[in-house]
């Protein structure tokens, strides 16, 4: 399985998720720079936290426009896994791939710790590997992590079950605790909290392993029956 | 040509973390009577030629693709003539 890491100029996790794939998962894995336009060699695309252009404007808001955006957007509409992490999330907001927008945390303050995530839905390409309701530990790393979205939006994010993980203690004020939603397809997830630096007990927990894990099984599964 | 100043706020009904902080801030000051705090964003341009007919259509729309976001912000915005020497 083939994975993109796009670099936006101020991300700063692409690193990260490029270990976790290559090292960890052991899949290969290139970056893909956010002038480029193709998208077409790979299986799946992971957006990497960090600062795209200095969180100008608004989070994700200028990467949003980047010229790689509109293969992301039919990388997503062709059913391919994409992922949006932190600033990815911000970024897949900003592009209109998923509901909602993001405000700053509550207390105003960056906040950077091990959370608990409650694992809402666990019928989706990105979570088949954990158990429903299962409590796993990821860091979170966030100045703006507090998701927005109206009633009517909250109301589908529900009916659809596409709020994939909570918070089990709320750190920034997020509506409904949500920590990660997919779109209604199911293939686009954005999640504030960092399964990439979650990915061996070194660092602290495994637990976001098994979200890349998923990813791999369910694209092996597929590609299976349509082979 | 014009000068366009737009005003961004978040919509009413968001709770906005960096007014209410302000608000405490002057609370520590003693000024009590301070409701309804809300931070936005302020941003002039000039306005050569529209792309479209109508200067209002162009800054809409750039307001409502970059601008702002429209899930949690609003936008107002004015327009002035600017006359070159």
């Amino acid at each position: 399985m083939r994975f993109a890491v796009i670099v936006f100029p101020g991300s700063n996790c692409d690193t990260d998720l490029f270990h976790a794939i290559r090292d960890e998962l052991g899949e290969q894995v290139d970056y893909v720079d956010h002038t480029e336009t193709n998208l077409a060699h790979y299986d799946a695309v992971l957006l990497p936290g960090g600062f795209s252009y200095g969180d100008y404007l608004r989070s994700g808001a200028i990467a949003s426009f980047s010229n790689i955006m509109p293969a992301v957007k039919g990388f997503a509409d062709s059913g391919k896994p994409v992922l949006g992490i932190c600033n990815g999330f911000q970024v897949l907001l900003e592009a209109g791939l998923l509901p909602g927008a993001m405000k700053r945390n509550e207390e105003l303050k960056f906040i950077c710790r091990p959370v608990e995530l409650i694992v809402e839905n666990n019928q989706t390409i990105f979570t088949s590997e954990y158990q429903l309701k299962e409590a796993i530990q990821v860091p979170v790393a966030h100045a703006e992590g507090n998701y927005e979205c109206n009633e009517a939006t909250l109301e589908s994010l529900q009916v659809n079950n596409q709020i994939v993980f909570k918070y089990k203690q709320n750190p920034n004020g997020s509506t409904a605790d949500i920590a990660g939603i997919t779109n209604e397809k199911g293939n686009v997830l954005g999640m504030m909290p960092h399964p990439e630096r979650a990915v061996d007990q070194l660092l602290g927990s495994a637990d976001g392993l098994r979200l890349f894990q998923s990813i791999l099984k369910n694209w092996r599964e597929q590609n299976a029956i349509t082979s | 040509m014009v000068k366009v100043k737009v005003y961004v706020t978040l919509k009413e009904g968001v709770l906005d973390p960096q007014g209410k902080a302000i608000e405490q801030a002057l609370s520590t000051m003693n000024i009590d009577n301070v409701n309804d705090m809300h931070v936005g964003k302020y941003m002039e341009f000039i306005l050569e030629e529209s792309a479209t007919e109508n200067d209002n259509e162009q800054i809409e729309m750039m307001c409502e693709q970059l601008l702002s976001n429209p899930v949690i912000e609003d936008y107002r915005y004015e327009t002035e003539e600017v006359v070159t020497a």
